[in-house]
């Protein structure tokens, strides 16, 4: 609205309008607009009509006193809605009900709106300087004051129930005019004036109850009737309704709030029931492999507070009894059957358990979006079963043994190279789990020895292949020795070559024998016992001479000769025909003997070769009571006794040329956990000391925590194992136990 | 603090000094009247050619006290006199001890046994008492631990009367285990609060994450498996 007339000095004579004139003249105007808005046939307002009644509101405000009306045309502005919502508008709404009401209220809403912008445009004037002269609410605001204070005041609670039956209607499938429930709401919304308060205090609250107390009701009955898979699908669409809802006529803020109480309803309340649901609940669905109603879960789930922990949980147990089961069936198979068919089993185990490994991930990836929650159940269930012991194995051996059988030549696994390379990465994974790894690496290390050094190694590449996986996995000191032993085979080919050179040019040198020596470096490989063997003086001589070779390549070396790992080819001139025999050096030893003798007694035979009676009666007995019968046995009962006696068997005979004559290698274990058991002491013995240097005083449980802490890379110290060392260390005065508190202790330097 | 019968040799050389320093030491002066008496009863039972108490001679003076020889009695009398090797009393020794317990005369010092006792049971005194009593069976150079027998008798001696119960069954523990063949002092200080934190038999406080020694963890396993 232009002002026409401006507080100019204007000359011309203006008359006084009176209060009781202007009124009149006013009144015709509102008259008229209740006319159009009660939808009578009436004009709409020209510019002119409009420009006259603004000035006449003008007029009288600017009237010098006592002509100046404002205050009274303020009230009266108020008073025109008041007279109009009590004659008209409330009655109307009064004697309708239900979505009839709705609609009225909606269109009177409407019209009380354009009243208000018609109106103040009217009496705009008092906006200008009368209202801000006397703090009062602007025109605006006093219309909508009057229609809330009026209208929705007396009817917001029975509006309120109306529309809430209405959802519940939509609810139960019934088609609803949504767009009606919209523009009511907007009148909840509208009438806060710039705050929701109306519309949370006077309808969300009260929907959200009702909403709340819906689902509740048809939880209780769903829980009872419906399979978890079908109850997740209906609460998943239910929220999804929800959601549609409130994008079509709820405000947005409802959103949240709805959300969180339909989940409440569906999925909090009966969480435990629902997931524990005997044969569609978590753990059916696992043990069925349903991977879209597992999706399904975990969609639901996740967004609730602690949701997912019992899903999560479920998990684990499910798979932690999958694991036990496996590692039971080739328990109880390895105690029903024979040795060799039990380690067979074993082997299988390590395949099932990777196998397994890869099924679950794919649900932890896929199911449960790689949700960290999972990654832990996963990794817990394994850590509990991985680390069972089979028949008398621990699992750090059964891998081990498993890695042996993939990397040696004529291993179990006949697999192509990509194959092998996947294994041993799943291998690798699974070292992950077990909490014994410096047990494994013991293993590993004795049984690679035994490939290296017996030429069973298939593949070098794999050798190094695998090695490198497991220095990612556990680091450098991990496989340090390791990748020691392989290089070492290297350098002895090499070495290999300068001996024959150095035979080449000392022909007196020359044993006359084929003599191949494998120099390690002590550090690297295994401990191996040796004995003070009588050698054959042959092979006395065969020491010897490199002996001499050696001392002209360094001089600072000692060498301690393992005879234990030696190989033989003898030529055995039997009757029928002279058969190469591939033996170790121990049984060569014993079989030499009898190039001078034809029968020795066992007793002969201990004295001339200084063994014990354990080494001697398994090397008798791979020689005359097993497959190849070398010697003949007097008496020839099955196994070797002290009182026996042996003699060269010239009828031997085979279709073969050159037959290898084995040697059951000892039980290596024993030794591998004793090895394992000194060194955890000394590894012990280490991170106290260097715990205890570093923090100088240290109360018991934070130093044993740290200590399980450093050492848990490569095994899980025995709590007792540390306090034994710890008493060994105080003894040696490295520690002392604080005076004043016995649970403290120091480092002394 | 180990000193070889050589090094205590030596000392005794030097006796004209630490003898006056007697004199002058302690509130109780000693008269020079009662220190002849004293010395006099330290040749009663002393070895001429080593100048000290020997074996034998406690045991004389054992017999003479009436008091059995392993008594816990004697072992307080050595504490009382700083007494350094197992079953030997030198003469600086023997002064300290009897002239701290003002008896000059064998009939004052079997007085004074009660008294003694009295005082070494004495919270403030025990655990000194309890440390010292294992140092004193220590006869090797660099010798750190004890075999378990003896330690047994110890244990009898020192904490027989106070802690039968406690006493009897560790001694049953330590005799039938195979884990330890010795016992340290830090082990033997531990059985000592063992017995003056833990009730016993029910030991309820007894928290074997704590840092009590692993043989007390060990002994109260044992006991818990025999009440179950």
């Amino acid at each position: 609205v232009q002002e026409r007339f401006g507080n100019q000095s204007f000359r011309m004579e203006r008359k006084t309008i009176d209060l009781e004139q202007g009124w009149d003249y006013m009144q015709t105007g509102i008259t008229k607009l209740k006319r159009i808005l009660e939808g009578l046939p009436e004009p709409q307002f020209d510019s002119e009509q409009y420009m006259m009644l603004y000035t006449t509101i003008y007029n009288m405000c600017t009237q010098k006193p006592p002509h100046d009306y404002s205050q009274q045309l303020y009230d009266k502005y108020r008073e025109a809605f008041e007279e109009y919502i009590n004659s008209t508008v409330l009655p109307a709404l009064k004697e309708k009900h239900d979505e009839y009401m709705l609609r009225e209220l909606v269109k009177r809403w409407s019209n009380h709106k354009v009243m208000v912008r018609w109106l103040s445009r009217f009496f705009y004037y008092l906006d200008r300087y009368f209202i801000a002269r006397r703090s009062l609410p602007p025109l605006n605001e006093v219309g909508l004051t009057c229609f809330r204070d009026r209208v929705y005041n007396e009817l917001h609670s029975k509006v309120k129930d109306a529309v809430i039956a209405l959802v519940d209607k939509e609810r139960e499938g019934e088609q609803i005019d949504r767009a009606l429930l919209k523009n009511v709401l907007d009148i909840y919304v509208e009438i806060g004036m710039g705050q929701m308060e109306r519309y949370e205090a006077d309808f969300e609250s009260f929907m959200l109850l009702d909403s709340a107390s819906y689902y509740s009701r048809k939880a209780s009955s769903w829980i009872q009737e419906d399979s978890c898979p079908d109850y997740m699908l209906k609460s998943e669409e239910c929220l999804k309704k929800e959601r549609e809802r409130v994008a079509h006529y709820l405000h947005s803020s409802s959103e949240p709030k709805l959300v969180e109480k339909v989940q409440h309803e569906l999925l909090v309340v009966y969480a435990n029931q629902l997931l524990e649901k005997e044969h569609s609940g978590c753990r059916a669905l696992l043990r069925d492999d349903k991977v879209d109603d597992l999706s399904r879960m975990y969609r639901l789930y996740h967004k609730i507070a602690k949701g997912l922990e019992p899903v999560a949980n479920i998990f684990k147990q499910h798979v932690t009894a999958e694991g036990n089961a496996l590692v039971q069936q080739a328990e109880d198979t390895a105690t029903n059957q024979a040795a060799n068919i039990a380690s067979v089993q074993e082997q299988v185990l390590i395949r099932k358990v990777i196998e397994l490994h890869d099924k679950y991930m794919v649900y932890v990836v896929e199911c449960f979006q790689s949700h960290t929650l999972f990654h832990k159940a996963l990794k817990e269930a394994f850590e509990i079963f991985c680390n069972k012991t089979v028949a008398g194995s621990s699992s750090a051996e059964l891998l081990a043994t498993f890695c042996d059988n993939i990397l040696k030549k004529g291993g179990s696994e006949k697999l192509s190279d990509e194959a092998i390379e996947d294994t041993l990465e799943k291998v690798v994974k699974l070292l992950a789990y077990i909490s014994d790894k410096d047990l494994f690496a013991e293993f590993y290390r004795k049984k690679l020895a035994r490939r290296l050094l017996f030429d069973r190694s298939a593949n070098d590449d794999h050798e190094r292949s695998i090695l490198t996986k497991l220095k990612q996995q556990c680091g450098g000191q991990f496989t340090s020795k390791m990748e020691g032993m392989v290089t070492d085979l290297t350098l002895a080919r090499e070495n290999q070559t300068s001996f024959e050179e150095y035979l080449g040019n000392n022909p007196a040198a020359n044993p006359g024998i084929d003599l191949t020596v494998t120099v390690l470096t002590t550090g690297f490989w295994p401990s191996y016992k040796s004995f003070d063997i009588n050698l054959p003086s042959e092979m006395v001589k065969c020491v010897e001479v490199f002996k001499g070779f050696y001392e002209t390549k360094t001089k600072h070396r000692k060498l301690t000769w393992i005879y234990s790992l030696g190989t033989c080819h003898l030529n055995g001139k039997f009757d029928h025909k002279p058969i190469e025999l591939v033996v170790s050096t121990y049984q060569a030893a014993v079989l030499l003997l009898f190039n001078t003798t034809d029968k020795l007694s066992y007793n002969d035979i201990l004295t001339q070769l200084n063994l014990s009676h354990e080494d001697l009666v398994r090397l008798l007995h791979s020689l005359s009571c097993a497959r190849y019968k070398i010697l003949t046995k007097e008496p020839s009962t099955k196994t070797v006794s002290q009182t026996d006696s042996f003699e060269f068997n010239a009828k031997f005979t085979d279709r073969m040329r050159r037959i290898k004559i084995p040697l059951p290698p000892v039980d290596e274990r024993k030794k591998v956990v004793e090895d394992v058991d000194k060194d955890r002491r000394y590894a012990i013995d280490a991170a106290i000391v260097r715990i205890m240097k570093s923090r100088k005083v240290l109360g018991h449980q934070q130093l044993v925590s740290e200590c399980v802490e450093q050492l848990s890379r490569m095994f899980k110290p025995d709590i007792k194992a540390i306090k034994k060392r710890m008493e060994d260390l105080i003894t040696r005065d490295y520690l002392e136990r604080d005076k004043e508190n016995p649970n403290m202790f120091r480092y002394l330097a | 603090m180990r000193r070889s019968s050589a090094a205590s040799k030596k000392k005794s050389d030097s006796i004209t000094s630490s003898t006056t320093d007697l004199f002058r030491s302690g509130p109780s002066k000693a008269t020079s009247k009662e220190m002849d008496r004293i010395d006099h009863l330290f040749n009663q039972y002393a070895n001429t050619s080593s100048n000290l108490i020997d074996p034998e001679g406690i045991e004389e003076l054992c017999s003479n006290l009436q008091v059995p020889h392993t008594d816990i009695r004697i072992l307080m009398l050595a504490w009382k006199m700083k007494a350094e090797k197992q079953g030997y009393f030198t003469q600086e020794e023997w002064r300290r001890g009897l002239k701290a317990l003002r008896a000059d005369t064998l009939s004052k010092l079997k007085k004074a046994l009660p008294e003694l006792e009295k005082e070494v049971r004495r919270q403030s005194n025990f655990a000194d008492f309890y440390a010292y009593a294992f140092r004193y069976c220590l006869t090797e150079e660099k010798q750190k631990s004890i075999d378990i027998e003896t330690i047994c008798q110890l244990l009898d001696i020192v904490m027989g009367s106070t802690f039968r119960a406690q006493v009897d069954y560790f001694v049953e523990y330590l005799k039938i285990q195979n884990d330890y063949k010795v016992i340290n002092m830090d082990q033997w200080m531990g059985f000592y609060r063992f017995c003056n934190e833990i009730s016993f038999p029910e030991m309820t406080e007894y928290n074997p994450e704590l840092a009590w020694p692993l043989v007390l963890d060990s002994f109260v396993e044992w006991i818990s498996e025999k009440q179950a």
